[in-house]
């Protein structure tokens, strides 16, 4: 089972009906998450990326496409249809942990509801027991049963968030951009926590995120979208050395370092320009091409299909198709 | 002209809470030269914003409490200046919020809101007619590199996206030719393409129009890319001073070393530990320096006395008894 794939999501479509006309948030997305990988999505905000975990956790139900989990439940049809057993398997730690913690429970509440839920402590005692090891597990003292989100800081509200979606022991975490709202002393904190909690209960997570400088510390593959669609996916020092896409180019050109030795990993300065344009009814070929700077005129009208480069170096753009 | 644009000399701010007195800036010296680029860095709630607000004397009092302290505007005392007085200061100096969907009134349209700044600075008695300031506004809207300015001055600010928001407060800023800008976490709550190209014209346009600028931010990284020079802050106290260049070569405090270690780089190599502990509470601050409990090189003397800013060489200070006697 070790090599198999955990995920994998085909031609999944999310649309919205909206007032203007159709929006595309996430428009024929197909990639495969495997056993025990930390697996990056990263794009900018309306990219589409929170939407696709959304209906891997089956908040939303796809328009259209597949979602099979471990090769044989398929699981696109919401969360409704979906297995009790599996909805356990599937979790999610949300962005901000000061609207995901319900403000009228006190942590004990918050963090019994799973448990419950999943029938995992018989007794109220069991319950107790269960509610402090799972704090002390995220290094949280057990005063914190009866305190209220409001009384915790933005790190300490994202612990109880992990301990919430580890508590009934599912091997697949959604983490949608974990710890962008946090400093970057406690940031480093909540990722060691994760990479310790990967190994100890032999997870695999999707991390969704828009920091660029961490994904290259903690992902093994990288997937970038755009618009709803994926750029390119590859594995994460391939990545970070030979990026393809103009897109990709751009963002990594973008990011604003601290080192000399950074500076030089970087691709050429390339002038990034405009802004990501309204998903609502998008024009035909490809969805970056008012912003590309190595536009073609046949990108205005086709849009490009995926192609394999190399081993596992996947690229969506008109430059690379013979 | 060597005279400092501006001077904080020990400021003391507090807030009154239900809970009791809120210590947040302790003691807290800043200079500004003329043309200067200043960035001013730290984590949340460590008071860097309380100081961009205190200069623009935009703190609500109460609860806050100025205990002491002043700020000198060329050599005038802000914090004891008569409303009026003030109002001519006000006019040197500009500020860029974080969010410039709360900095724009809704209710009023981009040409209202850009207009009336550049009615309020009145400046050489020409530009006064109402075509002329349309003009000037106009070409405020252009350097940002905003398209069809004339489309955006008739257009509300929910018509607008994030990043064009954020280009209107800029030209805000600027418009005035100010002698003082300060820029309050301008970026960060944009996309990095979006924040590459607006800190891409901030830095343009605050040289070429000689403008003094503090950077206030929490994020390293913008701080390196846009100043000369830099003040680490930790808990209402600056902890370093230092070039941008030396900082980021040498940084010297235990705080600034921990916080440059836990920065996730594009080199990979992984994430530092992290800082032991966490930011003390304003209510009831440790004594002496107050990262003492989170230091791993803690002194007996640092849990009694709060260390103040020792010279290491030229441009470079520490707040640090580790060097008492230089390097």
């Amino acid at each position: 089972m070790l090599n198999n794939n955990i995920l994998t999501v085909d031609q999944l479509k999310k649309y919205f009906i909206v007032n203007q006309g159709v929006l595309k948030a996430v428009d024929g997305v197909t990639f495969s998450v495997k056993n025990g990988e930390i697996f990056s999505i990263v794009g900018e905000s309306g990219s589409g990326k929170s939407t696709v975990a959304y209906m891997i956790i089956g908040t939303y139900k796809p328009t259209t496409g597949k979602i099979i989990y471990r090769e044989k439940y398929d699981i696109s049809q919401g969360i409704s249809k979906r297995p009790h057993k599996l909805k356990k398997e599937i979790q999610i730690v949300f962005q901000a942990p000061g609207t995901s913690l319900n403000p009228a429970r006190n942590i004990k509440q918050i963090l019994e509801v799973p448990i419950k839920i999943h029938n995992f402590s018989k007794t109220q005692s069991e319950l107790n027991e269960r509610v402090l090891e799972l704090l002390e597990m995220v290094e949280l003292s057990a005063d914190y049963m009866y305190k209220y989100p409001s009384m915790l800081g933005g790190g300490e509200k994202q612990r109880v968030a992990i301990a919430r979606a580890l508590s009934v022991n599912p091997s697949f975490v959604l983490l949608d951009e974990p710890t962008s709202s946090l400093d970057v002393s406690v940031q480093a904190k909540i990722i060691n926590m994760l990479i310790q909690f990967k190994k100890i209960f032999n997870l695999t997570y999707i991390f969704i995120t828009h920091d660029l400088s961490l994904v290259r510390n903690i992902a093994s593959r990288v997937a970038i979208m755009y618009l709803g669609k994926i750029c390119e996916i590859a594995p994460v020092s391939e990545f970070f050395n030979n990026p393809l896409h103009p897109y990709t180019q751009i963002l990594l050109s973008s990011i604003p370092v601290i080192s000399h030795e950074e500076e030089a990993l970087k691709p050429k300065r390339i002038m990034s320009m405009g802004e990501i344009p309204s998903p609502i009814n998008l024009p035909p070929g490809c969805s970056f091409y008012s912003r590309c700077p190595k536009r073609m005129d046949i990108c205005g009208i086709k849009d490009p299909e995926m192609l394999e480069i190399e081993r596992g170096h996947v690229v969506r753009c008109n430059l690379y198709s013979k | 002209m060597n005279n400092p644009l501006i001077e904080i000399k020990d400021l003391h701010v507090q807030f009154r809470v239900f809970e009791g007195i809120l210590k947040v800036l302790d003691g807290v010296n800043l200079t500004l030269k003329f043309g200067e680029k200043v960035g001013l860095v730290g984590e949340t709630s460590c008071g860097k914003s309380t100081i961009g607000k205190a200069i623009t004397r935009l703190l609500y009092i109460p609860p806050a409490i100025i205990t002491r302290g002043e700020i000198l505007f060329e050599g005038k005392d802000i914090l004891r200046m008569s409303q009026v007085e003030f109002r001519q200061i006000r006019k040197k100096i500009s500020i860029i919020f974080q969010d410039p969907t709360a900095a724009l009134n809704p209710f009023f349209t981009i040409g209202t809101q850009v207009q009336d700044v550049i009615r309020f600075a009145e400046r050489s008695g020409k530009n006064t007619g109402k075509e002329d300031i349309r003009a000037h506004a106009i070409q405020a809207l252009k350097e940002v590199l905003i398209p069809d300015p004339e489309r955006a001055l008739k257009s509300y600010p929910i018509q607008l996206s994030g990043g064009m928001r954020q280009r209107v407060c800029i030209a805000m800023a600027l418009v005035r030719m100010n002698k003082l800008v300060i820029a309050d976490e301008p970026v960060t709550s944009l996309d990095v393409t979006i924040q590459d190209q607006i800190l891409r014209l901030l830095k343009e346009l605050v040289e070429k129009y000689n403008t003094s600028i503090i950077l206030i931010s929490h994020n390293l990284a913008i701080v390196r890319e846009l100043t000369n020079r830099v003040y680490i802050m930790y808990a209402g106290s600056i902890v370093e001073v230092a070039k941008t260049k030396d900082f980021f070569a040498h940084p010297l405090h235990p705080y600034s070393q921990g916080l440059l270690s836990v920065i996730p780089k594009l080199t990979g190599g992984g994430i530092g530990e992290g800082i032991y502990g966490s930011v003390p509470k304003y209510i009831n601050p440790p004594k002496g320096c107050r990262f003492h409990p989170r230091c791993k090189q803690v002194m007996p003397i640092c849990k009694e006395k709060k260390a103040p800013l020792f010279k290491v060489s030229e441009d470079h200070e520490v707040a640090c008894f580790l060097f008492k006697n230089g390097v």
